[in-house]
Parts: structure tokens; sequence; C-alpha cells
């Protein structure tokens, strides 16, 4: 059963980390959270964002949550902003998928393309698939 | 919406957005008067009248992005498929309240869910303090989360307190209802 005596020691031992975060050279990774994205798995997607940041023990990554995007066809949708670079739009998430975002894109800044949303003559081309170099 | 918690996080961004710090949740099941009761009450901008008669509609929203906000005709959908109804009360500059009923034993009444996933994704607001009342007939179980902040500060967004609020409350209703619900 959880104890209230252990969150005092969960803060005693975090203090240092919770103090790091207020520069602002942090990742951001925004999760669409309005009805649109909640229908379509967004909290989950959260959930295994957050999980993985900690798994990953990344200190300098703030998940936050946003409204409706726009695009609420192609939710759940996820942003990931890292300091000095522009922002990349991720499409029609889930939890496994989210996973490697975090791993691939937020701790090594490798860009995973095949989530990402393309945007062809204005048009949202949304199944998108990468296709093998020859 | 396949669990009232997705409907309860969609209600709880509306009073995020509405500037509310303070979003009071209540869940009461009632197996003697079959009912299960849905409260959440905030202390955000709140609605003029006008406004408030027009809520439930779907093709009314505050959102710039496009012109349909489902969030509480989906919540009355669920009520009212379910023999109850769902009523919005609100002040302008004082907050809002959002009461929905449903007939607990309804063989289309949508599963409880994942409360504690809804109360973690709510927490990661800034500025926001959730109070969760869970009742089951005589049991009742009390989260509020200004008493975290007490002990640990006011940013909540480490994954090892999010754990342990999460698992707290799992906890807590597991010895309440039995979280079959």
């Amino acid at each position: 059963m959880k104890s209230i005596q252990e969150l005092e020691a969960i803060r005693k031992k975090t203090m240092d980390n919770v103090n790091q975060r207020t520069d602002r050279t942090t990742t951001r990774i925004v999760v669409g959270m309005a009805t649109c994205g909640i229908a379509a798995g967004a909290r989950p997607v959260l959930l295994s964002i957050l999980d993985e940041v900690k798994k990953l023990g990344l200190n300098d990554v703030s998940v936050v949550q946003t409204g409706c995007i726009g695009v609420c066809r192609l939710e759940p949708i996820v942003e990931v902003i890292r300091p000095g670079e522009e922002k990349v739009t991720y499409i029609k998430m889930d939890a496994e998928k989210a996973k490697r975002i975090v791993a691939e894109h937020v701790a090594e800044g490798k860009i995973v393309d095949e989530y990402v949303m393309h945007v062809v003559d204005g048009k949202v081309v949304n199944d998108y698939t990468v296709q093998r170099d020859l | 919406m396949r669990e009232i918690s997705l409907h309860l996080i969609d209600i709880i961004q509306n009073s995020v957005s509405a500037k509310a710090t303070l979003i009071v949740i209540g869940i009461e099941i009632d197996t003697i008067e079959d009912y299960i009761k849905i409260t959440i009450t905030d202390d955000g901008c709140g609605m003029d009248d006008d406004t408030l008669k027009k809520v439930k509609d779907p093709f009314v929203t505050s959102r710039k992005t496009r012109r349909v906000g489902l969030g509480l005709s989906l919540f009355e959908s669920a009520c009212e498929r379910c023999d109850g109804y769902l009523e919005v009360y609100s002040k302008k500059g004082k907050g809002t309240e959002v009461i929905a009923y449903m007939k607990f034993s309804h063989i289309d009444r949508e599963p409880i869910g994942n409360i504690q996933d809804t109360i973690i994704s709510a927490l990661l607001n800034d500025n926001v303090n959730i109070v969760y009342n869970h009742r089951y007939n005589e049991k009742s179980f009390e989260f509020d989360s200004r008493q975290i902040k007490d002990i640990v500060g006011d940013d909540l967004s480490n994954p090892e307190i999010l754990d342990w609020i999460k698992e707290y409350i799992a906890e807590n209703i597991q010895n309440i209802d039995g979280g079959a619900f």
C-alpha cells in the first residue's frame, strides 16, 4: 500500500532534478488532448510518453498537453519541439509508436520519418509510407 | 468514447481552458438506488446565460480551429442512452458544474475506466489542483492534489511522483469497490 512517507522520500531524491528544469533548453513534447484526440486514444499515448521518458531517464524534457490542433482525422497527434530545431508533427499515434518517438527523436535526435505528417501541394498525405531506396 | 474516464478528461480539459485552478471531481455509485452520478465542478471563468443555453449543442464551441464541439454532446448522449441525463450549471466569473446521471445497471453504461490515468493527465497542466471523490455505497475515498503539493512542491511532473499518485489512487479505488466497474 502506498504511504505518504514514500512521497517525502521521493521529494528528497528528486529535488535536484526538479530545479534543473527551469531553464529553457528543454525539449517539448506536446500531445493534442481535445475531444478528437481523447476519442482517438491520446491518453494512452500521453502516458506511454511519460513512461518512456522515465525509463530512459530524460531530465530535460517537458511533456505538455494542448487542445485541438485542427486536423482531427489524424489524431492522436504528438508534436516534438527540440530547442533550436523546427517543430515536427507526428500523426495517428499509438502507445508503441509514441515510445519510438521518445527513444529515437527526443533522446537521439533522429526524426521517425514514417509517422511524420507530410503535406504535399497543401494537402496532408496521411497514408504516407517510406519507400525503400533502391 | 469508450469509458466514463475519457468523458471526464474531456470535460476537465474544458475546465483547464477556462483557467480553472481547482477542479473537484466526484463519482458516486449507489447500487441500491441503482445510479451513478458524476460531477465536475471548477472555479474557471464560467459562461454567460446565452452560452449556457447553447452549450450542449454540438455546433456550438468556443474553439477557433473548427465549428463543432462534441465533448458535452457526447457525454450527454452517453447519459441519455442509460436512462440518465446531463446538467450544466455556470456563472460568469464563478465557475461551472457538470452533473451526469446514469442508471448504474444499464446494459449500455460505459465502464468507469481508468480514473487514475485521467487524474494524472489532468495534473500535468500547470497550476491545476484536482480533488477526486469516489463513493461506492457507504464507502468512500478522497484524493486531493493540494496535499501532495504541500509535501513535494508545485511541480508534479516528475515521473516518480506521478507513478506514486497513479498507484495510490488505483489501490484506494480497488479497496472500495474492487475496481471492476
